[in-house]
């Protein structure tokens, strides 16, 4: 009998540390997906997604009376204020009750939102914006001057208090001259000034709502009807909202924070759209539901520490390029989706994108051989890939390109670590030999992606020194502060083309997006930044 | 002699069953260290995911690599680690045992205090602690392993040293003038291997678990190498899709514990 007793222990013990450890991983999931979310500004091109070539049918469908959809979303929202929110995953969803004075569209542009018109001084210190006529919050109150006002003082730190917005303590002050006109005053030009100010941080909200966490006001296209923590949100449309009106009348958000159950969600019925599915979650998907592709605005590379040997080495990084077949990746990652690129931009900033660089080093492995040679490493080396071990996406990618690397005889050992170790380890503290990750803009603005790699920026964490690439990026700081776009545009681009001629990392791609929404519904709208616009959601049936 | 009889006089049929799944998996473990039918890191787009076949035994992974070979591989892993846990834990859980069993005083007050504190923590706990400390990779999940382990090895011998301490035959040899060390390693310990050989095969299995479950968390065995965890992790992704890909390395896991059970069951019954 206590023979028996002793295997039916073991036994269970096995199915309960199975049990225990499926819920481990959710958690991991659950965290990666959190993460990527503060680490990561999202959409695609607006030029190529299927969301814009619905958008004209979409305004001729009539606003559906009775309509509901239910969107999973990763966590819950850590803050319904706007000035207070901090995950990228909280601010895409605010971006659908509160708007600032201006707000991106979904090309990237920066269009009048509370404001109706904005002006700019010559010497880009003075910002004048006029009030949009009629315009009110959902409370059925008329939106002020003194409103906007309050708002900004509150962001820069004028009302009294730390500035929430740090960009904004460049501020110099807020003036309402009439009920229809707000002046701001910069203490210094700053091309980026407003891309912050369309970010939903910088949020036009009621001066005398006190309590806008338990009851958020905003003038955006849905207002804020119930929550309840870690389970859902629940939003209604706008009615007098001052733009084109939302498709769908009620929106509930269900927080889904096991990744794991994304799939059962939506097949069993209990949401309706999910962003940002993988591959595989999207390859276990049934017919009823369509899967849109999109990129994650993103560079993922192999980002080598330029100050290491062998990688100070013009050689051996252009060597490692050339043995890398970007296509390949895609292929066994993603089935072939996301974008390849060559440099440290993506495909979203447009103008500032160069498609060629791409093709700065096809796949050569006997060129990548030589190289090598050249550099004093024809038996190849072995090096240190530290992978943050949250994200599989970026562990997949590393064994693939490892394994490329083995044809030229170089062995790249990969250590995952975890993201707060390698916040700590890699990106603060610089100690590494290459890592594999990707790397976002916060803004559309074509310093968010390349002006950490000045020799002496804070953030240049893979230590890259290069004078002619310092020169170039100060020639279009230069260019921009002359307010000579074109010109700045052309340094920017040479800055990119030497980012990718001497190797500075190995680029692989821009990553693929998979937006699963249930068939039925249509309109789901791409933006170059970590933004989910529901109010281009329709019915399609 | 019939092998039924055999079976039913020398060894109960749960023990033979242990020594077979056993032996079969030692001897798979000792082949993947010569031969594996496939480079285990070596990528096939062309048979990602793809279901078992005669070419490929357990079906390939999401990278179209061999998962049979992936397995072995990963068996081979999960064993050694294991195996180095057990070592560690067994040396030193019996150093500490044999000697606070045997001299007791202040040093087996202390010392035994410490060790109820550590077994008050679940010993894969206490090897996240380590890792987290030290990092991960695989020689630091047998270090951290090993030393989780020490408790429950200690308790063990130390027990057993206070039984026979006392016993007639260490008071002669004491009285003959026998060196401690040698009544130590010598007399008594000989006579604690029933219960530590035992104590040792549970301990293993609990290592296998443990390793598996270390890897599955991503701490243990670090990509693109396999273990039996690590894959089963990277497996669930593909669950409806490719369950061939979690079946076979779970099944492993289970097979590699069921036979030691069933073998340290047939050990104790026969001490």
């Amino acid at each position: 009998m206590a023979r028996r007793g002793k295997n039916v222990l073991f036994v269970s013990m096995l199915l309960t540390l199975t049990i225990a450890l499926g819920g481990c991983a959710g958690d991991k999931e659950a965290k990666g997906s959190d993460q990527i979310a503060q680490s990561q500004t999202t959409a695609a091109a607006g030029t190529e997604n299927s969301g814009t070539e619905k958008e004209s049918a979409a305004q001729e469908t009539e606003a559906v009376a009775d309509s509901h959809i239910t969107i999973g979303i990763p966590q819950d929202l850590d803050s319904l204020v706007p000035s207070l929110s901090q995950g990228a995953g909280t601010q895409e969803i605010l971006f659908n009750i509160y708007e600032g004075l201006i707000k991106p569209d979904s090309d990237g542009n920066l269009v009048p939102a509370v404001a109706s018109d904005y002006t700019m001084s010559e010497d880009g210190l003075t910002y004048t914006f006029t009030l949009r006529d009629g315009i009110q919050f959902h409370n059925g109150n008329p939106v002020t001057v003194a409103d906007v006002k309050y708002s900004i003082d509150t962001c820069a730190g004028l009302n009294g208090g730390e500035p929430v917005i740090s960009a904004f303590s460049n501020i110099e002050s807020v003036e309402t001259p009439d009920d229809k006109t707000v002046i701001i005053t910069l203490k210094e030009s700053s091309s980026s000034f407003l891309a912050i100010l369309a970010t939903v941080e910088a949020a036009v909200v009621p001066a005398d709502v006190a309590d806008l966490q338990n009851n958020p006001v905003g003038t955006g296209p849905y207002k804020f009807v119930s929550r309840s923590l870690q389970e859902n949100v629940i939003l209604e449309r706008f009615d007098a909202y001052w733009g084109e009106p939302a498709h769908i009348k009620d929106i509930t958000l269900k927080v889904i924070a096991d990744a794991d159950s994304i799939v059962m969600n939506l097949e069993g019925g209990a949401v309706d759209l999910v962003a940002r599915v993988s591959t595989a979650q999207a390859a276990e998907l049934s017919d009823s539901f369509e899967v849109i592709e999109g990129t994650m605005n993103l560079v993922q590379a192999v980002y080598l520490n330029n100050q290491v040997a062998p990688f100070d080495n013009e050689k051996v990084r252009q060597a490692l390029c050339y043995a890398v077949n970007k296509q390949e990746i895609l292929d066994f990652v993603s089935d072939g989706k996301g974008t390849p690129v060559g440099s440290s931009m993506f495909p979203a900033f447009g103008k500032y994108y160069i498609e060629e660089l791409n093709d700065t080093y096809s796949t050569d492995i006997e060129k990548a051989k030589a190289l090598l040679a050249e550099a004093g490493y024809a038996d190849g080396f072995s090096f240190t890939m530290k992978v943050p071990s949250n994200y599989q996406q970026h562990i997949d990618t590393a064994q693939v390109v490892a394994e490329q690397l083995k044809q030229i005889g170089v062995t790249a050992n990969i250590e995952l670590i975890e993201w707060e170790t390698w916040l700590s380890d890699v990106y603060q503290g610089r100690d590494f030999e290459a890592t594999l990750v990707g790397v976002d803009a916060s803004t559309l603005t074509a310093g968010a992606m390349l002006s950490r790699f000045r020799s002496d920026a804070h953030n240049n964490f893979i230590n890259y020194d290069n004078a002619d690439f310092d020169a170039a990026y100060a020639n279009a700081l230069a260019a921009e502060a002359a307010s000579d776009d074109e010109k700045a545009t052309q340094y920017y681009k040479e800055c990119e083309t030497i980012l990718a001629d001497t190797a500075a990392n190995v680029y692989i791609q821009d990553m693929c997006e998979l937006v699963a929404v249930r068939k039925g519904f249509g309109g789901y709208t791409f933006y170059p930044l970590y933004i989910q616009d529901f109010s281009k959601l329709y019915l399609t049936d | 002699m019939s092998l039924g009889k055999w079976i039913g006089k020398k060894y109960p049929v749960n023990v033979i069953i242990g020594m077979v799944i056993t032996g079969v998996m030692l001897l798979l473990i000792v082949m993947s260290f010569f031969y594996t039918p496939y480079d285990i890191t070596k990528m096939d787009s062309a048979s990602k995911l793809a279901a078992p076949s005669l070419c490929h035994l357990m079906g390939c992974d999401n990278f179209g690599r061999d998962i049979f070979s992936r397995v072995l591989k990963g068996m081979q892993n999960t064993f050694v680690i294991a195996l180095l846990t057990v070592i560690i834990g067994t040396t030193g859980g019996v150093l500490i045992g044999a000697f606070t069993g045997f001299f007791g005083g202040w040093l087996d007050e202390v010392l035994m205090r410490i060790i109820d504190v550590v077994f008050a923590f679940p010993s894969i706990l206490l090897a996240l602690v380590f890792v987290s400390i030290f990092g991960t990779g695989r020689y630091n999940v047998v270090a951290a392993l090993g030393v989780a382990f020490i408790p429950s090895f200690a308790r063990i011998v130390r027990g057993e040293f206070i039984k026979y301490r006392e016993m007639d035959y260490v008071k002669s040899a004491r009285l003959a003038g026998v060196g401690r060390p040698r009544i130590i390693f010598v007399h008594i310990l000989p006579n604690t291997f029933p219960v530590l050989t035992s104590s040792v095969m549970i301990g293993f299995n609990n290592a296998v678990l443990a390793e598996a479950g270390m890897s599955y968390l991503g701490i243990g065995v670090q990509p693109p190498d396999a273990s039996l965890g690590s894959m089963l992790s990277e497996s669930q992704t593909y669950l409806f899709s490719a369950p061939w890909y979690a079946v076979f390395p779970g099944l492993m896991i289970i097979l590699l514990v069921l036979g030691f059970s069933l073998l340290a069951d047939g050990i104790k019954a026969n001490a």
